[in-house]
């Protein structure tokens, strides 16, 4: 299954091969032209019915993860973060370092030894330490180097109605969707574009954008989900299982109105269910895109995730259904020349 | 020139962001004897070409190193001639109390920073760190004075000379990036003894310290294959966390993280192996926050790297080197662009 | 040269929040239309108006945007939450009337909060009236955005009125596209979008044009009210020419330029060093292999709230520095 495949894979920012990799192999017989630009983004053109208006949708290949900055002389591996991590969730995790991923765990201090004041503070990422087995520096350096990634390991499992937990989901939903909608849609022109590093700064979109060079441009995403009982209607972002949530506002995109609005009748009329994304934190690769070259309109749909940035992150199917039909009526649209 | 007495030069001479054309001549003139062509753009940056051999297929390497140094900047005069003053780029409040500076209005004019005297503050105060806000520069004159020679917007920099410590280590404010200057002009002096195929860009950019502004449209216009990016990075001392620093007299660091091309740091690591250069490797997993992240993110993308100087005490006007590892760069660098052909360029830049 | 007082009340009276240009720049592109060779409106909405010269390409940028409240939420009884479009105070929002695209009205209001300092913008509402969830769908969707609602008012020395940010640089330019005859040099006086939530518009019109030069005129601050923060600028001391801010440290021969026009023209001027913000020409100057900009600023006191001052004979001043800018045959 691909969205297995795809979260299983090893892919923090600036190291995406992996996804790369399998997004190339299943696209490649189903668009006319594919190629990996300077930075690693992946460029894929569907060739159909010529459109005046260029779209690109696009999803960012990469996932936040941890690098090894330092071995120690008992061979620990001292580590900074890549990408937007809380470090309260690192503790005791299991980890994968490097190209070979030797499996390593965030170890801490036995309860027992700790001081009562200690449980209430958050440990800091100088206090943690990789352990990948190894009794000395040396045998640590013949397996681990310095500069190492090293992403969370977490299987993708599927549990209770519909639902499936994996890490990586932001935004490997997203590339799922777009190598489905690479393969399915005929003769509609589109560019399909895997970007890197949107996790460390949006580094990829830029680029990618100013090589398309498009008029209209749809984002992918995983995004934040926070719908737990009793807070506030207007402080949950979003909700699982109410249909793919589209951007309002975020830190880097006042989203067009006008082409906002059009999806949300595209949704209606296809009797898909949709959300607003109600918070105008975060910020996606379409900050880039917006404003690269002329400018592009952009709009974003999302997979609400859970517990997103974590190995534990959860998904409706549900969802990724409707975002994808969704998507398929837009493109449909589009194609007719009403976008 | 001797590099060291370039250095020197360009330590003591100033160049806040935004008013770099003060060393123009100084760098001009110096990189002469060695370039092929040089020119200043529109935004200030001085870029000194040095042509290849191979005239068929010419590619292109950027090297970078920014001109401007973080300084102050006069936003307001007093009634009794007292200047107040903002910061141009990082700075420790901290590091300026009670240092001498020069006032560059229509001429240079000598001052001091003063504050509060220990004896007329609250215990209280005497932990807390003075802000810039309340610290004022003296210049002696009073106020019809000062504004003969002074106006809003005059930059202003630390008094200091540049000064040889034990061994091969120097002391001066602005090494930050006025070392990499100096090891592209070791370089340039390297190049001119061995052949290279690329022509290559040597950037004296501006405005690095106040958001790689010339960076980012230097490397618009010159749309380089391969930009590389040397800039100084954190020298180890006993209170900063190891894995966050390089060591002095180590030779570069090569920058690892999302910022930089694998492949040419594949390349370059094999370089500095084959000719025995030292090296050490710098983690940096996101953005860089030098030139480098500027080049790579322009146009459609720009293969990059990042060779990083150690040096301790950043941002302050005492900051240290070893010009050891400025000479390392500069030979690591030089070796790394001469192994480049027009063969192997696209396989080491390929996914 | 009059103060027009009933283009500056028009300019600031039309609803205009950010990515919501249209009415404001309808009404611009009709104020200037006769006066320009080219006029054109590009993808994200920018209003560019071209006044052909042989000389240097120079690009004019007014942001035609204010800030404004987003609509997030509708709760069953009506009221409605918000995020903010732009720089918004919370303490500044708080009891004040604002207005939708549509006209309707609100006011807005608290949860009940035992400590003001903690005030947040999550805790607060806008009550537009409705009895219900139903009522309130009929005026107002997610997504919209209303902006402050309050009366233009001037003195002899001053005017007082929302969103002279950055509607008095749209009348400053307007005004000096106005009085240019002849131009030597190819003027586009870009009107542009999207400036408050991040510089946005201008990127992409810089782009398409690709300048030889860049002028934004924006607001800046004042440092004259009662303990203000040390600042060098105040009202009724002259154009403010500015030196820096976040986006910016403008080009130095074009600073001195500016400055010798000035004292030749007995113009008065205030040179600005600005600690924080930043304007449309920040992004100008970065694009593609660089333009060298610089920037006319409108001193201003009380910028992003309800009622915000600015003195009519700066106003006047920043006309007539920039009228004599584009007229002279510029060299870097």
């Amino acid at each position: 299954m691909l969205l297995k495949r795809l979260t299983e894979a090893s892919g923090v920012s600036g190291n995406e091969k992996e996804v790369r990799d399998i997004i190339i192999d299943e696209i490649r017989d189903h668009v006319d032209d594919v190629k990996v630009d300077r930075l690693g983004n992946v460029i894929a053109f569907k060739k159909g019915k010529n459109n005046h208006k260029k779209l690109m949708v696009t999803a960012h290949m990469d996932e936040v993860g941890l690098m090894v900055t330092d071995i120690d002389n008992m061979g620990l591996l001292k580590f900074t973060t890549v990408g937007g991590i809380d470090k309260r969730i690192l503790v005791s995790k299991q980890v994968l370092v490097g190209k070979n991923k030797i499996f390593g765990v965030i170890g801490a201090k036995p309860i027992h030894l700790q001081k009562r004041e200690e449980w209430q503070k958050a440990l800091n990422i100088d206090q943690l330490y990789i352990d990948i087995g190894v009794n000395t520096k040396e045998e640590a350096e013949k397996l681990v180097s310095i500069g190492d990634y090293v992403l969370f390991h977490g299987q993708y499992i599927e549990f209770g109605e519909n639902l499936v937990k994996a890490k990586a989901l932001d935004n490997r939903v997203g590339c799922s969707l777009l190598v489905e909608l690479l393969k399915e849609i005929e003769d509609t022109s589109f560019y399909g574009v895997f970007t890197v590093m949107e996790e460390i700064g949006l580094v990829g979109a830029g680029p990618a954008a100013y090589s398309v060079d498009p008029d209209i441009s749809i984002i992918l995403e995983g995004t934040l989900c926070y719908d737990i009982p009793k807070l506030d209607k207007h402080l949950i972002p979003t909700y699982l299982n109410m249909g793919p949530a589209i951007s309002l506002v975020d830190r880097t995109t006042l989203y067009n109105m006008d082409f906002r609005n059009k999806i949300v009748k595209i949704a209606r009329k296809n009797n898909l269910p949709y959300q607003y994304r109600k918070t105008s934190m975060g910020g996606n690769d379409s900050g880039k895109i917006l404003t690269t070259k002329e400018g592009s309109i952009t709009a974003t749909l999302s997979v609400p995730c859970r517990n997103i940035h974590s190995p534990t992150s959860v998904m409706s199917k549900n969802d990724y259904n409707n975002t994808y039909k969704l998507l398929k009526a837009i493109l449909t649209e589009y194609k007719k020349g009403e976008l | 020139m001797d590099t060291k007495e370039f250095l020197k030069l360009l330590s003591n001479g100033s160049s806040v962001s935004g008013h770099e054309s003060r060393l123009n001549d100084e760098i001009i003139s110096t990189f002469k004897t060695y370039a092929d062509n040089i020119w200043i753009d529109k935004l200030g940056n001085i870029i000194i070409l040095k042509r290849g051999t191979n005239d068929q297929s010419n590619f292109k390497i950027m090297v970078a190193a920014h001109m401007d140094e973080i300084g102050l900047m006069v936003k307001y005069i007093e009634d009794n001639g007292f200047l107040r003053f903002t910061n141009i780029g990082g700075i420790d409040p901290r590091t300026i109390l009670g240092q001498e500076v020069i006032v560059h209005g229509n001429k240079d004019l000598f001052g001091v920073i003063g504050s509060k005297p220990p004896h007329l503050q609250e215990p209280s105060e005497i932990n807390k760190a003075i802000k810039i806000e309340d610290m004022i520069i003296d210049i002696g004159y009073p106020k019809k004075e000062v504004e003969k020679h002074v106006s809003i917007g005059d930059p202003i920099t630390i008094k200091r000379n540049f000064t040889s410590l034990q061994g091969n280590k120097v002391m001066g404010k602005s090494l930050d990036d006025k070392a990499g200057i100096a090891a592209m002009y070791e370089c340039i002096k390297e190049l001119s003894k061995i052949n290279h195929e690329a022509d290559i860009y040597f950037v004296s950019t501006v405005q690095e310290e106040v958001g790689m502004r010339g960076a980012f449209t230097s490397t618009y216009k010159i749309n380089p294959d391969i930009g590389i990016a040397i800039d100084v990075g954190f020298g180890s001392t006993p209170e900063l966390p190891k894995g966050d620093t390089i060591d002095m007299g180590k030779g570069p660091g090569i920058t690892i993280g999302g910022n930089i091309h694998p492949g040419l740091r594949g390349k370059i690591v094999a370089v500095a192996k084959d000719y025995n250069i030292p090296f050490q490797f710098e983690v940096t997993p996101g953005p860089t926050g030098t030139d480098g992240r500027a080049m790579q993110i322009t146009r459609e993308g720009i293969p990059t790297l990042c060779l990083s100087i150690p040096l301790r005490y950043m941002h302050t006007s005492v900051e240290v080197i070893d010009m050891m590892d400025l000479k390392n760069t500069a030979k690591l660098l030089a070796f790394f662009m001469a192994s480049i052909s027009s063969e192997n360029l696209e396989g080491l830049l390929c996914y | 040269m009059k103060f027009n007082s009933q283009l500056l009340d028009e300019l600031v009276s039309l609803y205009g929040p950010s990515g919501n240009e249209k009415n404001i720049r309808e009404y611009i592109k009709n104020e200037i239309k006769d006066h320009v060779d080219e006029i054109s409106i590009d993808d994200l909405g920018n209003l560019i108006a071209r006044k052909k010269g042989n000389g240097k390409k120079i690009m004019i940028a007014a942001h035609m945007d204010q800030i404004g409240l987003m609509v997030t939420d509708i709760d069953d009884k009506g009221f409605l939450r918000f995020t903010n479009i732009g720089g918004i105070s919370p303490f500044i929002t708080l009891s004040q009337q604002v207005i939708f695209g549509n006209g309707t009205m609100g006011v807005v209001s608290s949860e009940p909060i035992d400590d003001i300092s903690k005030l947040k913008l999550s805790n607060m509402f806008i009550d537009i009236g409705a009895n219900n969830k139903e009522e309130a769908e009929k005026l107002v969707n997610i997504g919209d955005i209303c902006v402050y609602r309050s009366e233009y008012g001037e003195n002899d020395n001053v005017v007082f009125t929302r969103c002279l940010d950055d509607r008095v640089g749209c009348f400053v330019a307007i005004e000096a596209l106005r009085r240019v005859d002849n131009p030597i040099n190819d003027l586009y006086f870009v009107f542009t979008v999207q400036e408050e939530v991040g510089l946005r518009g201008a990127k992409t019109s810089a782009y398409k044009i690709g300048p030889d030069i860049g002028i934004a005129v924006d607001v800046t601050g004042s440092g004259d009210t009662p303990k203000a923060k040390t600042f060098a600028v105040g009202l009724n001391k002259g154009t403010a020419i500015k030196v820096k801010d976040n986006s910016i440290l403008t080009h130095p021969k074009l600073r001195q330029i500016m400055i010798d026009i000035a004292k030749e023209n007995n113009i008065p001027y205030q040179l600005e060093v600005l600690e924080y913000g930043g304007t449309d020409s920040g992004v100008i100057h970065l694009t593609k292999e660089g333009v060298p900009s610089g920037v006319i600023s409108i001193p201003t006191r009380y910028v992003h709230s309800t009622i915000e001052m600015a003195s009519k004979n700066d106003i006047m001043n920043s006309i007539k520095l920039l009228i004599k800018l584009l007229e002279q045959d510029i060299k870097l």
